[in-house]
């Protein structure tokens, strides 16, 4: 077996790009469900209205910034439609609803009556839309290689795309981070803990929980814009598998903290990497084929998050004296 | 001391009764100087009419007991007063300002603040924390000044600083850092007071104060509550004991099956036929109050052990 | 919500990570002897997938097939692919077709190696090789190289022609994995259509009720919203499958077992683990991310012994009949009487039996029943067990109404069942069957109006606007707030 390269692999996914989207992805769900309590379960809803949001823009031949903002804008009114009817119900409404909502957008987004716009289920290439983005880069084409590490510096799986990917991550922790500390997180908080108590002393709940929803789906929308970033806008992979994933990184790392999403989506991803190539090297195809190895870290995922929200809810850097997994 | 009536205490508590000596002992009486003002409020749970208020004055500045047996919707009311209910119809003014179908928060805003039965101290948050989300007009409540601490910490300071004096007024300066949940429950009831106090209500309105604390810290309640009429705010309580409302209220108001049966001073309302039969009609096991219970040699002793418990 | 919030002084305890450990062992060893059982199935695949390769959820395929410009496959011609997944070759076979398995989504750069295409031929746009194409999990992407004279006028019509990738199947997609019911091809408003449709719609209603009943029982009585309980449902469907087409029962017997091993998880998973969890004081949140973690980890095993492929209960075509202008299978009529009985069962369960009206007291009020001497945890014994049967015939009749049923076949009814218990009013069995109904409904008449491939969409815009004027439901009722 060859643990160098095993190793190397699994270091690769630290700092990979899809961990630094559903790192971010996870900051957005922390803002919803570890700060204010909202059961967000359709937070792939919102990185894939994002993607598509700034895909379909951006080969419109709209700027990167307009582009961004218009993913930001997507997430924005999605949130709104959303938390109007729910925000005032119970919590498991707005998880139905969410969840019912992420699936109307990859349905919708999927539909050959949308081809022209969205790709139906074939989605959008990735070069269709990534070049705006790569131009921004201010360093030459090329690879370049750090220790085993040797990626392009600016196409597609890049040195840039990883850059920016963590840098907009670590502005998000800092975000978190301010917000937590500030007046505000103290109302979010109290609304988590028991709403009825906050407007008594007359906050306007709502207004706060829709803050949060709108807040959490933006980080979420560009989360997904660096999802597609390297790859393609599949509908279909980012629909509710990829929620659920989420939710397990957050838990995995720790809600309503700030850096528990990070190392969440690091462990997580790193994890599951490493016991795929483990399998893949160890085990004969003859006995599990390469599909049903991916498929055995998908169970291990599953078994994991029940057991992570039975025995340790609080993740790795949550303190359970303070999280109240409460709905509202 | 709370617990001693002291000389501004019994001023404010002569000139409310001297303020009430005139109105008549009925129903729906017209106050003097009334607070709040409501008008025909009902309010229906599947056919059967919850609260159904024709029309009731508060007098501001006065404490005034909401009482009744079990289920006589007492709590209901107050959720509709508070805008944590609708009502099927009714209107009601607060300081001139209409109230009706208006949402909690802004209810809690106008000046009114309310308190829960069960109580609803913020568990996972410290007490200090617990204060200061009761204190209002902080910028920094704002997403985006919250951004800019230099923008809010300022109000943080002023809110920590009237906070620190409430939690020693009530006694809980010690535990000013620990965990709501770690409190006992009638340490709790005072934090939910004292938090309440943090926005300056003009009108204060607890919900069973009592339900659920020990006597020790009963008294100390009441004495709080005396305090906070003295200081010139005007108290609404529910309560379903009589003899714990006797000792402190100036004004009680009898609901019984959702109506207003019965007003007037603590003394006289014990005596009215009408409230009699509604405890003893609806529940004949409900204790009426038992004097003895509370006479000077039990206060004195349950002040004694208060003193000592601390 | 009932009380949910996590038990400040709980400490781990053992027996419960020691029941849970055995239970999830206890699943593994029968899934296992499942696999043993069935050798021919599990391990069919793999002797012919040598060089094919099936899309799922974690595989996407890259696919082609190289045809000379008369038309004859070209075989041993190397194709390169590089991609987020490194490097990766594949040879076309006998037929000419080709395919390379990706794990990692996203961008491949497919090089055909113009040195190893027989001699003579050439590619018709030279400019498009390499090219570029976009794989997704669970799809198939085509990339072609059309072989031939060069193409008049350069590259220009290098693209419409022929879509640069065509995913084939989408198994992570709702709508994908179930096929199209019969008559709701085909387009515009006609009075035979609309009733073709609207029989559809209760054929699909009713199945769908037999699922979604038994998630607003165990909603009801625990409140659980229950995000597993699609895998009931195919878990169902799957153990019909085992044995007609494994065991080689009858299709009757066959679908019975089913049922009952269906109803028998439902019993298990109380007494292993939702019991276990309500003693311990989980709260309801907690306990939904659990579902949410089983109803993954379920369907991957599904996945893992099964494929992804759909799943035939039986397979000699159905017979059809004609009433009017609606054609309708004499399978799916004899489902639609046993979904009536049933139904009817449940409900004379409901409103005619002591437990079963201890169950809508437990519902109802879980402390004042338990103070009326009902056993409170017997009657959710019951519920789940209930719910579980109820779902696994759903799976079976649903699996059989399409013609096949795969690892997600009850995964992608999830959220119009929820949607159906919404709409009745969460917890109101009967709602629940009046929801499925209206939801059914919508599911097949909105294709007139809107694209047969978005019409799971249209029935969850009309949960939200339903919460948005009637947030209990059609037939639930306001309850006292505070």
């Amino acid at each position: 077996m060859d643990w160098t390269r095993i190793l190397t692999n699994v270091a690769g996914e630290f700092f990979a790009p899809t961990t630094a989207a559903y790192a971010l992805a996870a900051v957005g769900l922390n803002i919803h469900f570890g700060l204010t309590g909202l059961l967000n379960m359709g937070q792939a809803g919102f990185m894939l209205l994002g993607a598509y949001g700034f895909a379909i823009a951006t080969i419109a031949g709209w700027p990167l910034w307009a582009a961004v903002l218009i993913a930001i804008a997507a997430a924005t009114i999605f949130a709104l439609i959303l938390g109007i009817p729910t925000l005032k119900l119970r919590g498991d409404y707005l998880a139905i609803v969410t969840i019912a909502a992420a699936e109307i957008v990859r349905l919708v987004g999927r539909s050959t009556a949308l081809t022209e716009l969205t790709g139906a289920s074939s989605g959008l290439r990735g070069n269709q839309y990534k070049d705006t983005f790569q131009d921004a880069s201010p360093f030459d084409d090329g690879t370049w290689a750090l220790g085993p590490f040797e990626y392009a510096v600016n196409a597609s799986n890049s040195w840039w795309i990883r850059i920016v990917g963590w840098v907009v991550v670590g502005l998000a922790c800092w975000l978190v981070w301010l917000l937590i500390r500030s007046p505000w997180g103290r109302v979010l908080k109290g609304i988590r803990e028991d709403e009825d108590a906050v407007r008594s002393l007359g906050k306007n709940v709502y207004s706060y929980k829709m803050q949060a929803l709108v807040l959490g789906g933006v980080i979420g929308s560009l989360a997904g814009i660096l999802y597609v970033l390297p790859r393609a806008v599949q509908p279909d992979s980012m629909g509710r598998s990829m929620t659920f994933f989420i939710w397990t990184i957050l838990l995995l790392g720790g809600a309503a903290t700030v850096f528990g999403p990070v190392l969440g989506s690091i462990i997580f991803w790193a994890v599951l990497a490493l016991v795929k190539l483990t399998l893949r090297d160890v085990v004969p195809t003859t006995f599990l084929r390469s599909e049903q190895i991916e498929q055995f870290g998908w169970i291990i995922v599953g078994v994991a998050l029940m057991l992570l929200i039975i025995f340790r809810p609080q993740g790795i850097l949550g303190d359970k004296k303070e999280l109240a997994i409460n709905a509202h | 001391m709370p617990t001693e009536p002291s000389p501004a205490a019994t001023d404010a508590r002569a000139a409310v009764a001297a303020a009430l000596r005139d109105v008549p002992h009925v129903p729906g009486a017209p106050k003097p100087d009334p607070v709040l003002i409501a008008d025909d409020v009902r309010r229906m749970f599947g056919g059967v009419n919850a609260v159904d208020v024709d029309h009731v004055e508060v007098q501001r500045g006065a404490i005034t007991a909401l009482i009744g047996p079990n289920g006589a919707g007492k709590t209901t009311f107050f959720n509709l007063l508070t805008g944590f209910d609708k009502p099927n119809s009714g209107k009601w003014t607060f300081d001139g300002r209409s109230l009706g179908g208006v949402a909690a928060a802004r209810v809690a805003r106008a000046g009114m603040v309310r308190t829960f039965q069960l109580t609803k101290a913020l568990n996972r948050m410290t007490v200090m924390e617990n204060m200061r989300l009761g204190a209002t007009a902080q910028p920094g409540e704002n997403l985006f000044a919250a951004l800019v601490p230099a923008v809010w910490r300022p109000r943080e300071k002023a809110i920590t600083e009237q906070a620190e004096e409430l939690l020693a007024r009530f006694k809980l300066d010690t535990k000013r850092d620990d965990f709501a949940g770690s409190l006992s429950g009638g340490q709790r009831k005072l934090l939910e007071m004292a938090r309440a106090l943090m926005a300056k209500p003009q009108m204060i309105m607890l919900d069973e104060p009592m339900a659920g604390v020990n006597p020790a810290l009963t008294q100390s309640l009441l004495g709080h509550i005396q305090a906070l009429r003295d200081d010139g705010m005007t108290v609404l309580f529910v309560e379903h004991d009589m003899h714990m409302v006797r000792h402190i209220s100036d004004w009680v108001v009898v609901m019984t099956e959702g109506r207003i049966v019965a007003e007037g001073p603590p003394d006289s309302v014990m005596n009215n036929p009408a409230v009699i039969d509604a405890y003893l009609g609806a529940h004949h096991d409900t204790d009426l109050g038992d004097d003895a219970l509370l006479d000077d040699a039990v206060l004195e002793q349950l002040r004694t052990e208060d003193e000592e418990a601390r | 919500m009932r009380s949910a919030v996590l038990d400040p002084g709980g400490t781990t305890t053992p027996p419960l990570a020691r029941r849970i450990a055995a239970l999830l062992l206890l699943a593994l060893t029968s899934v296992t002897l499942l696999l043993v059982a069935t050798p021919a199935r599990a391990q069919g695949p793999v002797a012919s997938a040598t060089a094919a390769c099936v899309a799922d959820a974690a595989t996407g395929c890259i696919v082609g097939t190289l045809r000379t410009e008369a038309g004859e496959p070209v075989v041993g011609a190397v194709l390169n692919v590089v991609g987020p997944q490194g490097e990766l070759t594949a040879t076309s076979d006998a037929t000419g077709r080709w395919s390379v398995a990706v794990t990692e989504p996203g961008e491949y750069e497919v090089t055909l190696d113009v040195a190893t295409i027989p001699a003579g031929e050439a590619l018709r746009d030279p400019a498009n090789n390499p090219r570029t194409v976009a794989v997704g999990l669970g799809a198939s992407a085509a990339a072609l190289f059309p072989l031939g004279a060069p193409a008049a006028g350069g590259g220009g019509g290098d693209t419409g022609d022929e879509p640069s990738d065509s995913p084939t199947t989408g198994t992570d997609g709702g709508a994908a994995a179930v096929p199209t019911t019969p008559g709701s091809t085909g387009s515009g408003v006609t009075a035979a259509r609309v009733a073709q449709l609207t029989v559809n719609g209760l054929v699909f209603g009713t199945l769908l009720a037999l699922a979604s009943v038994g998630l607003s029982l165990i909603y009801g009585t625990t409140g659980l919203s229950n995000f597993a309980h699609g895998e009931q449902v195919s878990l169902g469907g799957i153990l019909a499958y085992v044995g007609t087409q494994l065991v080689g029962l009858p299709l009757i017997p066959s679908a019975i077992i089913a049922v009952a091993l269906g109803a028998a998880t439902g019993w298990l998973q109380d007494a292993g683990l939702w019991k276990p969890l309500r003693r311990r004081g989980v709260g309801m949140i907690q306990q939904m991310i659990v579902t949410i973690g089983l109803s993954m980890a379920i369907s991957y095993v599904f996945q893992f012994f099964f494929g992804a492929g759909p799943l035939r209960i039986v397979t000699d075509t159905p017979t059809s009949v004609s009433i009017g202008p609606v054609r309708i299978t004499t399978t799916t009529l004899w489902s639609l009487a046993i979904a009536a009985i049933v139904l009817g069962g449940v409900a004379y369960f409901l409103l005619g039996t002591r437990a079963g009206r201890a169950t809508r007291a437990v519902a109802d009020n879980p402390a004042l029943a338990a103070a009326s001497g009902i056993s409170v945890n017997g009657m959710i014994r019951i519920v789940w067990t209930l719910g579980a049967g109820l779902a696994a015939l759903g799976g079976v009749l649903i699996g059989l109404y399409f013609g096949a049923t795969s690892w997600y076949s009850g995964g992608a009814l999830l959220l119009l069942m929820f949607a159906a218990v919404t709409l009745g009013g969460l917890g109101a069995a009967f709602g629940a069957l009046a929801g499925s109904i209206v939801i059914g409904l919508v599911v097949e008449l909105s294709s007139l109006w809107i694209p047969t491939d978005m019409r799971y969409a249209s029935a969850l815009v009309i949960l939200i606007l339903v919460l948005l004027v009637r947030p209990q439901g059609i037939l639930g009722r306001a309850t006292r707030v505070g």
